[in-house]
């Protein structure tokens, strides 16, 4: 083998690594998107026997159906706004005052956003069991504001920090109080890292599934990701074809959000999340 | 005239108006975060049940749920599983498979990195449940890969019963690489050509840069990277749960699983709390080591 051949082979050798990767990743997922629109969906990947949008059509017209995605945007939207109303709040004083114990408190937020819920949720169980809030969506909607919090406080304080003083001592002079100056001036200029925390928060209930598994019971409770697990157990081997159309319809909102927040996400992806701390 | 103003407002911040702000999320992180993490230490110290004799009256029993663990066999195998689906999926899995997808795309064709990147960072985006899904009907008995598998002669292996912790090893691998990519995608940006181009001239080989420069240079990122993405694994449930239910026997039965089936299927609460402690002592060491390497940074 010359210099000239082996040249060559390093050339195209990645290019081969990574197409076989890609169909690996591409597969399981290729799958549930043909099963979605096969009239005879099966458990491997085929050519659909007949092109068909009667299983989107089957599940979106359900009613239970229905009800339990909108459970699921009722917690990930009530959520993602109460995280970032508190976390903008929070992150005033963080960015703005000289506080005394600023730095081992944002220490110990960076170490709460680390974490691993599924450690906790024993005890969580059974505090929502003395509290009365077991089984109750809104009890699940402050349990994941509680357990983001610490991430849209980091998160926003940083954003934050990123925003002159100048026009919010502007706006003062002009007789505004520190929450116009807030809401006016502060938060506007902010929107890019607002949508980010948002999106996430989003993103990261509408997915979960051990929360509202442990902390709710009755199935009309149930937000999509339990209704889909639910699905899964009782008819995932008969119907492969609703099955598939209701995950892909499940995981469109993660997908299309995350496509939004790259649009936000502007500095690229680094362990710090583009702030400094 | 306007300093002024100013300068008074900024007096009036040193009363204590930070309170106000920082309060609400304060209580609600103590309520619902800090404080059960205060009861984990506390219960597992407790006979806490839902059922039975032990529902009626809280009793402390001091040490018992942790002699209880050191000699349930069960514990044991849910550890050692934990190990091997941390060490494969994550720390091995998904890191070095991560970090070689990152490598292979530098200064590669931007359309080529572009549909790779997409179709990776698609299991990442995917919800936990229909990653399990995906990955079930991709290694049942009558899946995808059976049926690759049944064109080159080889028929019908049952993965999910045979090989139940790769199955959800490569699940989690599938889910969770795009992370590792990221990551090291912008720490290989950020290695200067100049050292690189250096060494060619020098005569080193591609490895000899790679094991000698290009790693040694992005070695904090690793670290962090590795640290992330244990504690992420560490709490993974859905997705082992969904896709074997922790079985066949026990062999998929990590420390989560096996903390749901003692606190919720044998209602043994105290005893389930014990056995998240471990998990919440693992992710506490983890978390520590995690904002030290930050604070360097």
């Amino acid at each position: 083998m010359n210099a000239k051949q082996r040249n060559l082979i390093y050339r195209i050798l990645p290019y081969l690594i990574l197409t076989v990767i890609g169909i690996c990743f591409l597969l399981p997922l290729l799958w549930v998107l043909v099963a979605s629109v096969d009239s005879n969906a099966l458990q491997s990947l085929k050519m659909p026997t007949r092109f068909t949008g009667a299983n989107y059509g089957a599940v979106i017209t359900n009613g239970e159906n229905q009800r339990a995605f909108l459970i699921g945007l009722v917690m990930s939207l009530g959520q993602a706004v109460i995280v970032v109303i508190l976390g903008l709040l929070a992150a005033y004083p963080l960015s703005r005052y000289q506080m005394k114990y600023k730095k081992p408190f944002m220490l110990t937020i960076l170490f709460m956003t680390s974490l691993p819920i599924t450690a906790v949720m024993v005890p969580v169980y059974q505090l929502f069991l003395s509290l009365k809030l077991y089984n109750n969506i809104f009890g699940v909607i402050l349990f994941y504001v509680a357990s983001s919090m610490p991430y849209g406080i980091w998160m926003l304080k940083n954003f934050m920090d990123s925003v002159p003083n100048d026009m919010e001592e502007a706006a003062w002079v002009d007789g505004a109080s520190v929450f116009t100056g807030i809401r006016k001036v502060v938060a506007p200029l902010m929107i890019p890292g607002i949508c980010t925390v948002a999106i996430f928060t989003f993103s990261g209930s509408w997915g979960n599934f051990f929360v509202p598994y442990i902390l709710l019971q009755s199935p009309e409770n149930f937000p999509a990701s339990l209704k889909l697990y639910q699905f899964f157990g009782q008819y995932g081997m008969a119907d492969y074809g609703k099955l598939a159309a209701f995950s892909v319809l499940y995981a469109l909102p993660s997908v299309v959000l995350y496509i939004l927040s790259q649009q936000f996400m502007s500095k690229g992806f680094g362990l710090q999340g583009g702030t400094k701390g | 005239m306007s300093s002024l103003t100013v300068s008074s407002v900024y007096k009036k911040r040193k009363s204590y108006t930070w309170l106000y702000f920082l309060l609400p999320s304060i209580a609600i992180m103590l309520v619902f975060f800090i404080y059960p993490i205060l009861l984990t230490f506390f219960y597992s110290f407790t006979n806490l049940a839902l059922t039975g004799e032990a529902a009626k009256e809280l009793k402390f029993v001091g040490f018992d749920n942790y002699v209880r663990m050191f000699h349930d066999p069960t514990v044991r195998v849910s550890i050692w599983n934990t190990l091997i689906f941390l060490i494969g999926s994550a720390v091995i899995g998904q890191q070095v498979l991560g970090f070689i997808i990152a490598l292979l795309m530098k200064h590669k064709n931007r359309l080529f990195r572009r549909i790779i990147g997409t179709i990776v960072l698609a299991g990442w985006v995917t919800p936990e449940i229909v990653c399990a899904l995906c990955l079930y009907s991709f290694f049942g008995d009558e899946g995808t890969l059976n049926a690759i598998l049944s064109f080159v002669g080889i028929s019908d292996v049952t993965w999910l019963y045979t090989v139940p912790m790769l199955t959800i090893i490569l699940a989690n691998i599938w889910h969770g690489t795009a992370f590792s990519m990221l990551v090291f995608q912008a720490a290989l940006d950020d290695v200067p050509t100049e050292i690189e181009e250096a060494a060619v001239v020098d005569g080193a080989s591609r490895l000899q840069i790679l094991f000698r420069i290009t790693i040694p240079y992005i070695k904090d990122t690793i670290l962090t990277n590795m640290m992330l993405v244990t504690l992420q694994t560490l709490g993974v449930f859905g997705l082992i749960y969904a896709m074997t239910g922790g079985g066949p026997g026990t062999s998929t039965t990590t420390l989560p699983i096996f903390m749901y089936n003692q606190a919720f299927v044998n209602y043994q609460l105290g005893y389930g709390t014990a056995i998240s402690l471990l998990l919440l002592l693992l992710g506490i060491v983890l978390s520590l080591f995690y904002i030290r390497s930050m604070k360097e940074q």
